[in-house]
């Protein structure tokens, strides 16, 4: 039990923060808070993805003394494919949050608020 | 809509620092082969230095470094790069984005080509996202309406 | 309804930290992630592309297509804040002349 909780305790770290972001998005009735949730959601998809690339012994994936003639192991470096899929994904959750907040703006202007029952009242 | 500071001190610090921002800027794009870094940091850190000016000047002086209009240029310049890198490929009789057989063009081994061909992408990636990131708070931070327009409107009010 | 969104959060919590049992040790070096593509990765990086940093290697030389499309993706999102946002027609046509205010231009 006690091998079980130190092995996999990251998991359910991850697990609470995207059930945060998860309660933020259905929970709440303000559109930016929705949207704050949004972001601690895709936070924690992102944490989630960096721990799968670690390796015990292993050290960040740039070679040291990169040119010249040595083997490289694959056990020394971690795996560098997470850290490429996160680096896209995080530019891709900053392109999102302009994109919401863009329309949050019209809603705005539109309705005069926030508040999503106020706006499904004033849509009927 | 942006409300200029008057502090002297905020505006002089932000002028001061500005240039060193974007030198640090080039060289986490410059320097992404060896060091952490890329063309999507080093493009969000030099954003970030015209996003300083803007909040710190204005929407007025800030135009005069970066507008809107020069924003939308240089994003699709920057995609455009990307994509014309890529073509050059195909125009060499290799893979769509395969740098290797660009060391005929530039006179280096394959991997050395492979490795000039990650940095002209990666300066395309840095002018596209450093483009973007302003344009997005550019829109968002004056609500869409553009300072000329603004302008007009006083005049037209008095 | 708050009582509802808090059920739905606690029995999908529930069902992923079940889920995580059978996930991979933490640092496991012979985790599937770890032994599947991302070995010839780190080994042929200087060899076939002569760049150490393999993210940057990965990026913009194996993965060129995803990062293509990725700055696609942010092109997309600038000119679709551009379009949401922007209204300069509809301000010009509310501009009133200060000379004659009856004459729109």
């Amino acid at each position: 039990m006690f091998d079980l909780i130190i092995s996999k305790y990251n998991y359910w770290i991850y697990i609470i923060l995207m059930m945060i972001g998860f309660y933020a998005m259905i929970g709440k009735k303000n559109l930016v808070k929705k949207i704050i949730g949004m972001n601690i959601f895709q936070t924690a998809i992102i944490l989630f993805f960096i721990s799968t690339a670690s390796k015990k012994g292993g050290t960040l994936p740039i070679i040291m003394h990169g040119h010249g003639a040595h083997a490289v192991k694959a056990a020394s470096y971690i795996n560098p494919l997470p850290h490429v899929l996160m680096l896209t994904a995080i530019v891709v959750m900053v392109s999102t949050l302009g994109v919401a907040l863009a329309i949050v703006i019209q809603i705005y202007r539109r309705y005069n608020t926030l508040e999503e029952n106020e706006i499904l009242r004033l849509n009927k | 809509m942006t409300r200029v500071t008057d502090d002297i001190i905020i505006r002089a610090v932000a002028r001061v620092i500005m240039p060193f921002i974007q030198i640090y800027a080039l060289y986490v794009i410059m320097h992404g082969h060896h060091s952490p870094g890329g063309g999507f940091q080093g493009g969000v850190i030099l954003g970030a230095s015209f996003i300083l000016y803007l909040i710190t000047h204005g929407l007025e002086d800030a135009k005069k470094r970066m507008s809107e209009l020069k924003a939308g240029l240089f994003s699709s310049f920057g995609l455009l790069i990307y994509s014309g890198i890529g073509l050059l490929c195909l125009i060499m009789g290799s893979n769509y984005l395969d740098y290797g057989r660009l060391s005929t063009l530039l006179k280096v081994i394959p991997a050395q080509a492979r490795s000039l061909g990650i940095l002209g992408v990666e300066i395309g990636v840095g002018i596209a996202v450093m483009a973007v990131m302003f344009s997005i708070f550019f829109d968002i931070s004056t609500g869409g309406v553009v300072p000329e327009d603004e302008q007009e409107l006083e005049t037209g009010d008095e | 309804m708050r009582f509802l969104a808090l059920i739905a959060v606690i029995i999908t919590g529930i069902i992923l930290i079940y889920g995580s049992v059978d996930m991979p040790d933490w640092g496991d070096p012979h985790s599937p992630a770890s032994l599947h593509v991302s070995p010839r990765y780190i080994e042929k990086t200087m060899e076939e592309t002569a760049t150490p940093n393999m993210v940057t290697s990965v990026l913009a030389d194996y993965r060129g297509y995803d990062t293509l499309g990725e700055t696609t993706v942010i092109f997309t999102a600038g000119i679709s804040c551009i379009l949401i946002l922007r209204e300069r027609k509809r301000r010009k046509k509310r501009k009133i002349n200060p000379k004659n205010p009856t004459n729109h231009v």
